[in-house]
């Protein structure tokens, strides 16, 4: 008999750990970029033409991997702004309002169509930008921009149906911030359902991720959209602030911190312009001991490290029942191993860089204060890039309800594990927040999920799941995660006035 | 026989299911219609508006746990209540200058509102929650959820249909409120506090209160543990801006409905009751 | 009686972890080194009623030289084959190194008694079997005989002497994945060495869906008691990619102590010729067609 008939088992040793520094290692599987292109600078986009900025300022964005410069934007300034607000007015109030219902949903069809076309352009420079995974800018973002996009087009001759006993008139012109998280998803979030209702819109993408955006401009264009429907304007909270303020806008649309939309908030006060607002979370995922364990932990490692946890429903806070709550951490520290931590362009990368400097610092800033709060650390083994701006996915245990790292949103790959002995113990942690945006729960039994779920005050219920999107389901938070919904029916609300 | 001398009624607060005085020992004089002094109301200060921001928040969870038809028997039993102290009501009106006629009429009309949203409690949620037919293997829904503790000013110019206006929605849907009742007029809020004291209501779902929008305006809007703001009269564009501003420090829902004639036809819908809920979206896995 | 914990397992969030895994993109070196890997791994196998002397000793003759023009290519790990084979096996493969493999049982079905299958299994045994695979009773386990189907494995897992158990589930049959989790804590607990998802004569035969709850039944009996059970897909498993695509399941649930045959089989047979085509194909650049590689 050879020698493999041997059976060499390890020890049996409550210290017998998995192996993950594997014997076989995955080579680099670059996505190419040979097929895109990124100008040297990009003006602005208003009344379907670019435009350079008013006062010929440009700012630069860099490539969160790299650290180095991709490309400049044009500076949004005070007189921009009108310029395009007017070009929307004018839109609105011509052509755009003209159309048939349906023919402004042909619009939308052709932009899902062109979108899906040119969908692994827009994929790579999505990550190029933002520094997320090419798995997620490849597999969710993109196509869920041109779901989005094909779903609201559906409803532009139908919206009589959505409100029953009224008749919905489109506001006007809308102001449209956006976030850096998910750029171009989140411009389809804003614009599609704008412009099914009949508005025409002004859009800012965040400063650190204006890149698909202004690709997006090139195939609006393409589109043939008609001039000043949809106008797109970049800058920082300077030009924010503008559209925000800018007399003539109806409706303003954020997406982005509490801090900046309690801003905004104020900043409307005592006029009549509709707004709505998604903003920051800290969502709790509650553990049963009678829950799917190993989808669990997965759902746990999509919750809290999909898109570096720059994630404003990301599952932050994971609150396990002591009974399962050795087992659960065991397997999420393997489960954390096998995760491949590095180039956003990569395919077999699981966490990208950090978004910005910015971002990066705040992160540290956190993992800094948890270890003063007293939490104990753990992290991947996993090597980072020289460069860039990256940072390990983290748990941090030993935390408790009153820690900062606990109660405020992080906004990066860091979650707090506490655990619970009964479900009002949990529910009770859980809802013990500012926030509303979005809860887990894992439990095998039904009627509990829906006890639990009628409980937690929250816009979203993840049950036995977690970060899952769709354009058909409504998304947006209770409390101070913001005003209204975007998604699926209930998100034409936001974009309509009812008569 | 010997003459009767009328007994007055005290006009106190509405917290909590009980009818205490403000705690500022504070009152203001009501007149009628002739300029008669009618009653010492209370002038609610700031504590009272807390302690019935309290007593809602405590009633929150029960209430919204209540099932839709339960809550939708309840509102109709205010009804019923109503309609047998419909005289209590017809004469408090026609002393602040109600004809005979238009005193029925409110008091009608007020019993048909709170049926409507009686009638509406199991039903809303029908019409605007949604099964979404996303593209994953999952099941999801969308219902609606109330918002939590909710503090209004009623109209002051109809003191009682205008008020039943303002409440019925905002506890149909699950809420529990904080009332400012109309400042010139706020005698009708507490006979129908009476009616609510009576009804099956739980304590702390509808607190009202009497006194100076001026002085409790911005506690009202400023309240961190109240979830929506809804104002009915038209503000000053200064106190618009306060109370907006104030209502961003926890990202308040300001519901404002400028409404003057609470008998027209969009002075009701299931709009009012949708203005005061969460969408609330599950999602499911589907599989064996 | 024998109490064995049913594990919730969800079907989509099993089914989603697959399809992330399935995103990993294996290039260049990587690549190479899994497929020589796969190659290492494979019980190469024939299980028909035709099967005869020359049909064995021409795949033992594949097993040795896999392929005439590339050195240094990793020897199969078995050849599998039914018990009447084995000695023929064991003969042609005397000093390879490669294991005979033998099924048992009244495999495929498992319906004879029990004294039956143990004499099946002594047979193999005897006629030089090194491993064994055996099947469970399926309709035993589903109707919740679970004692009977302990009682089964240990009994062939004694018949088996110092050869190999491995305890084929026939996952096809179980219909659920809690089932298959079920059956694989049972199978573990009884003494087995491997599980095994299939018999090859049932759809579905192996999924990865299936692979990868089992993986995890194996992930957490080494968590509790430190032990190493092996795993082994089979049927249905045809391509080089498919193969790659089993390793990486392996390497990301259970690590790199598993990646090897003590711990991981694939029972294949048209696989073998379609990971020698992508070896070919890596070491030449060029796609390759199927002329070239002997059809055994």
């Amino acid at each position: 008999m050879s020698e493999t008939t041997e059976t060499t088992y390890k020890p049996t040793s409550p210290n017998s750990k998995l192996d993950f520094a594997s014997v076989w290692e995955y080579d680099p599987a670059p996505e190419s970029t040979d097929h895109v292109e990124v100008k040297e600078k990009y003006e602005l986009f208003i009344d379907g033409k670019f435009v350079k900025p008013s006062k010929g300022r440009y700012f630069s964005t860099t490539n969160p991997a790299t650290g180095k410069k991709l490309t400049e934007f044009a500076e949004a300034t005070q007189k921009d702004i009108d310029k395009a607000v007017k070009s929307a007015r004018k839109a609105f109030e011509g052509e755009w309002s003209e159309l048939a219902p349906k023919t402004r949903g042909k619009y939308l069809f052709r932009i899902a169509r062109m979108l899906q076309e040119r969908a692994r352009e827009f994929a790579v420079l999505e990550s190029m930008d933002g520094g997320k995974p090419i798995r997620e800018s490849r597999d969710v973002d993109i196509p869920l921009v041109a779901a989005h996009f094909f779903y609201y087009a559906g409803w532009a001759d139908k919206l009589e149906y959505a409100f029953p006993g009224k008749t919905p008139e489109p506001i006007g012109v809308c102001g449209q911030i956006i976030p850096w998280n998910f750029p171009l998803l989140m411009l389809a979030w804003k614009i599609a359902p704008a412009l099914a209702c009949g508005n025409t819109v002004v859009l800012k993408p965040a400063e650190t991720t204006s890149l698909t955006a202004m690709k997006f401009a090139e195939l609006v264009k393409d589109a043939g959209v008609p001039d000043g429907v949809i106008n797109i304007v970049t800058g920082a909270g300077q030009t924010g602030a503008e559209i925000v303020n800018h007399k003539d806008i109806d409706k303003i649309a954020f997406t982005g911190s509490t801090r900046v939309g309690k801003i905004i908030q104020q900043s409307l006060a005592g006029t009549d312009k509709r707004y709505s607002l998604e903003l920051g979370g800290k969502g709790a995922m509650i553990i049963f001991e009678d829950a799917p364990i190993d989808q669990a932990v997965e759902g746990i490692i999509n919750a809290i490290f999909f898109n570096q946890g720059h994630v404003c429903c990301a599952g932050s806070r994971l609150i396990v029942q002591e009974s399962v709550a050795d087992k659960v951490v065991q397997k999420l520290k393997d489960r954390m191993q096998t995760l491949v931590v590095g180039d956003p362009l990569d395919k077999n990368t699981d966490v990208g860089a950090i978004n910005s400097e910015n971002q990066f610092n705040t992160v540290n800033k956190y993992l800094e204060i948890g270890i003063n709060e007293g939490a104990d650390i753990y992290q991947c083994d996993c090597e980072l890039p020289a460069d860039g701006y990256f940072i390990r996915p983290t748990l941090l245990t030993n935390v408790s309800q009153s820690n900062r790292v606990v109660q405020e949103e992080i906004f990066g790959p860091v979650l707090t594990i506490q655990t619970f002995r009964t479900a009002d113990e949990a529910i009770t942690k859980a809802n013990n927040t500012p926030y509303g945006l979005a809860n887990g729960v894992w439990t095998d039994k039904g009627s509990k999920i829906f006890k639990i779920g009628s409980k937690l005050r929250s816009g979203v219920v993840w049950a036995n799941t977690y970060n899952k999107f769709d354009p058909t389901s409504p998304f947006g938070g209770y409390k101070e995660s913001g005003v209204g919904r975007e998604g699926g029916l209930q998100g034409l609300s936001a974009y309509v006035n009812l008569k | 026989m010997s003459e009767h001398l009328e007994i007055l009624k005290t006009y106190k607060m509405y917290i909590g299911g009980a009818f205490p005085r403000t705690e500022s020992g504070r009152f203001y004089k009501v007149f009628n219609n002739e300029d008669e002094l009618i009653a010492n109301a209370c002038l609610a200060s700031r504590k009272d508006f807390r302690n019935a921001v309290e007593s809602a928040r405590s009633a929150f969870s029960g209430w919204n746990g209540r099932n839709a038809y339960n809550r939708g028997q309840i509102l109709y039993r205010i009804a019923e209540m109503m309609e047998s102290r419909r005289n209590e009501f017809e004469k408090e009106l026609t002393a602040i200058g109600f004809t005979t006629n238009e005193a029925r009429a409110d008091v009608n009309a007020s019993i048909d509102r709170l049926i409507y949203y009686a009638g509406w409690t199991d039903k809303y949620q029908q019409v605007f929650g949604s099964v979404n037919p996303v593209a994953s293997s999952h099941f999801n829904f969308s219902l609606m959820d109330a918002t939590g503790v909710v503090a209004a000013f009623a109209p002051d110019a109809s003191p009682l249909l205008g008020l039943v206006s303002v409440v019925a929605p905002i506890i149909a849907g699950g809420n529990t409120c904080v009332v400012l009742a109309s400042e010139p007029y706020p005698l009708v809020s507490i006979t129908f506090a009476e009616v609510l004291n009576s009804s099956d209501v739980p304590g702390g779902v509808v607190n009202i209160l009497t006194g100076k929008k001026e002085e409790l305006a911005e506690h009202f809007a400023g309240h961190m543990d109240v979830n929506a703001l809804m104002i009915t009269d038209k503000p000053s564009s200064e106190l618009h801006k306060k109370l907006d501003e104030l209502a961003s420090e926890n990202v308040k829902r300001m519901v404002k409905k400028f409404i003057t004639d609470w008998y027209a036809k969009d002075a009701q819908d299931p709009y009012f009751i949708t203005d005061f809920q969460e969408t609330k979206t599950t999602w499911h896995p589907v599989g064996f | 009686m024998i109490d064995i914990p049913t594990i919730p397992i969800d079907q989509v969030a099993v089914e989603e972890r697959v399809k992330r895994l399935n995103s990993r993109s294996i290039k260049k070196g990587s690549k190479v080194q899994a497929l020589k890997m796969a190659l290492s791994m494979m019980d190469l196998t024939t299980l028909e009623g035709k099967d005869s002397k020359g049909k064995v000793i021409q795949l033992c003759n594949k097993a040795k030289q896999p392929h005439a023009q590339i050195p240094d290519l990793p020897k199969v790990a078995a050849v599998c084959v039914y018990p009447t084979m084995v000695g023929i096996a064991k003969k042609e493969l005397q000093g390879s190194g490669i294991h005979v493999a033998s099924v048992a049982t009244a495999f495929p079905s498992g319906m004879a008694p029990l004294s039956v299958r143990i004499a099946d299994t002594k047979f193999a045994v005897e006629e030089g079997a090194d491993e064994v695979d055996m099947v469970i009773s399926r309709g035993a386990f589903l109707s919740g005989e679970y004692q009977q189907v302990f009682d089964e494995i240990a009994a062939i897992k004694e018949a088996c002497g110092e050869a190999h158990l491995k305890v084929i589930l026939e996952t096809g049959e179980l219909h659920t994945y809690e089932n298959v989790r079920k059956a694989s804590d049972l199978a573990m607990d009884a003494g087995a060495d491997f599980i095994k998802t299939s018999t090859g004569k049932i759809s579905p035969a192996a999924t990865q869906p299936v692979t990868l709850v089992m993986l995890e039944a194996i992930r957490d009996y080494f968590y509790k008691t430190g032990k190493m059970i092996g795993m082994k897909p089979a049927g249905g498993i045809r391509t080089a990619k498919q193969a790659i695509q089993y390793l990486i399941l392996v390497k990301e649930t259970l690590g790199a102590d598993w990646l090897n045959n003590q711990y991981f089989r694939f029972g294949a047979s048209s696989l073998a010729n379609d990971v020698l085509r992508q070896i070919v194909k890596q070491e030449t650049g060029l796609y390759q067609s199927g002329d070239y590689f002997s059809l055994d």
